[in-house]
């Protein structure tokens, strides 16, 4: 793969949003600690979209909630929006895979909650309150979520759930949208709905995305550059570039260039992952069964 | 493929549903059966009357206990007792548990505490609180208080610290600071689980009515049993805790109706 010499290179056109230099993050102390993150440099430009991928315990969700400031980093450092990142901020939003919405608040509360924040500081004017009241109406409808204005997260469908957590993060403009596994826990025809209209928020909003998933893929399918993490310790192994245009159509999953680059990136997984089939063994054990 | 008509599971299979129909005629069968158990025993005279008085014998104890012993007023006193108990522990328990479920240094300095002090036992307070209290209302309050607190500040926090891991980091990537994050995500997420603490830490308070009432009381439901004991008024003993028991039904459903009113958003759709 070409990519790995490239590991530093930014894309997108002005200075990085993210840029993150010689990032090393350990779990624990003493004789128990272990390697999560080993020297990461990386530049994530502006309006760019970025997926992480890579075997389990790579470090891929420590990377993004490193970015989002929910994890600290032990050695490095990380700059977003041009200011080390020091702990979690209204301008780093992000999206987890579940269970994140405030069950007691209606779907447009939850949405609302950003803004209530803001405004309950005094933040913000009245008159400012109602435009935001406006951008809501605007995120609900975009999302498909006009009818469910006034249901509880309970009440929704997995999907549904997700568009909600997506236009809640989405509501105070962030510059850097972070996303952990958005759509894991929905099923595969949801998710292809859900990343096509995520690729359209993309566009929409101009936000710089990263993106963490184990889905080959939907890495493919959505990045502009899909950076692939090993485990063990967890460090970048390649950077590719999706040889796809910028707007993605189901249709390119079967592209040729789709279907290699989808090759070589479960081909680095499966070899860094050091998880491996034993064909040999599974014979024998089936001989075995059948005596 | 052909459609096969599905049979039904049954009540036995595991967890599977009941109609509402079919769960009240469980429940008063269960209900049911041991008052006619009880009344058999009693009637059959192989137990003597002095130690198990049939239930017909206790419904009349409990009418003449209500004409003309004053049992409205026994019951309204150890009610206002259990519940003056439970609300000043829960006054103080909220804040408390709320601070422990929600801030380390907090948990770390109070839990361990807590946890020493609530396996002591609250009976044994009863000449400490005496000494320190007197033997006025404040006293049989002071022994529901011992009770109920320390159990109960463990449990509000453990209500906190179940809340899910993912709303509270929403709202710091949402920009929510200390006091947003406690007041406006922790707080809020809990208020079901705490309700539910509250009901069942009111059962407690109830449990400890009788212990109150040691301390120099002359009225109430835990007294009147106490005092039936040395007259040897077996069927009293059965009238007052049998009371006791259909006080805290009535106010455990009224705690679960009030759960069901205060957050309709628990209710999943279909």
């Amino acid at each position: 793969m070409d990519g790995s010499e490239v590991v530093s290179a930014e894309v997108g056109s002005r200075a990085p949003k993210v840029s993150i230099r010689a990032l090393s993050k350990i779990f624990g102390e003493g004789a128990g600690a272990t390697v999560a993150l080993q020297n990461i440099d990386l530049d994530i430009g502006e309006h760019s979209f970025v997926t992480l991928v890579g075997a389990s315990g790579c470090g891929k969700s420590t990377l993004l909630r490193i970015i989002a400031g929910l994890e600290f980093h032990t050695a490095g450092e990380v700059v977003a929006n041009g200011k080390p990142v020091t702990g979690p901020g209204a301008d780093r939003a992000m999206v987890f895979q579940q269970y994140s919405l405030f069950p007691w608040l209606t779907v447009m509360e939850n949405i609302r909650f950003s803004r209530k924040l803001a405004a309950n500081r005094g933040e913000f004017t009245s008159a400012e309150v109602e435009a935001a009241s406006g951008r809501a109406d605007t995120l609900l409808n975009l999302m498909g979520l006009k009818a469910a204005a006034d249901a509880y997260p309970n009440q929704l469908s997995g999907g549904m759930q997700q568009r909600v957590a997506i236009a809640r993060a989405l509501m105070p403009r962030p510059q850097i949208l972070l996303m952990d596994e958005p759509f894991g826990a929905l099923d595969a025809q949801t998710r292809e709905v859900m990343h096509d209209l995520i690729q359209y928020v993309y566009h929409l909003e101009k936000t710089t995305i990263v993106f963490v998933t184990h889905d080959v893929e939907e890495a493919i399918y959505l990045g502009q550059r899909v950076v692939v993490l090993a485990p063990r310790p967890g460090r970048i192994d390649s950077i590719c570039e999706v040889p796809l245009p910028a707007q993605r159509f189901q249709d390119m999953k079967l592209s040729p260039e789709f279907i290699r680059l989808k090759r070589e990136i479960v081909e680095r997984i499966r070899e860094t992952s050091g998880m491996k089939t034993d064909l040999e063994l599974l014979e024998k054990l089936c001989g075995q069964l059948k005596t | 493929m052909a459609t096969r008509k599905s049979a039904r599971p049954g009540f036995w299979s595991v967890r599977s549903p009941m109609s509402q129909r079919a769960y009240w005629i469980f429940a008063v069968i269960g209900l049911l059966t041991p008052l006619i158990c009880w009344w058999a025993l009693a009637a059959s005279g192989l137990v003597s009357k002095v130690f198990m008085p049939g239930p017909v014998q206790v419904l009349s104890r409990a009418l003449v206990w209500f004409n003309s012993d004053n049992l409205s007023g026994d019951m309204l006193i150890s009610i206002y007792r259990v519940t003056a108990g439970w609300a000043l522990s829960a006054v103080f328990a909220l804040p408390i548990g709320l601070m422990i479920g929600t801030f380390r240094p907090v948990q770390a300095l109070l839990e361990p505490l807590t946890d020493f002090i609530r396996y002591m036992p609250a009976v044994a307070f009863i000449p400490l609180v005496m000494l320190w209290i007197g033997i006025d209302e404040s006293s049989k309050i002071a022994i529901i208080f011992i009770g109920t607190f320390f159990q109960m500040i463990l449990m509000v926090a453990e209500d906190v610290r179940r809340v899910p891991v993912a709303q509270v980091e929403a709202a710091q990537t949402m920009g929510a600071n200390r006091r947003e994050l406690t007041e406006l995500v922790l707080l809020q997420s809990a208020k079901p689980a705490l309700l539910d603490t509250m009901r069942i830490t009111m059962g407690w308070a109830w449990t400890y009515l009788v212990v109150a009432e040691l301390v120099a009381a002359n009225s109430g439901l835990g007294y009147s049993i106490l005092k039936a004991q040395r007259f040897l008024q077996t069927d009293k003993i059965f009238g007052g805790i049998i009371i006791i028991g259909l006080i805290g039904l009535v106010t455990d459903q009224l705690f679960r109706l009030a759960h069901r009113k205060a957050f309709p958003w628990m209710v999943r759709k279909s």
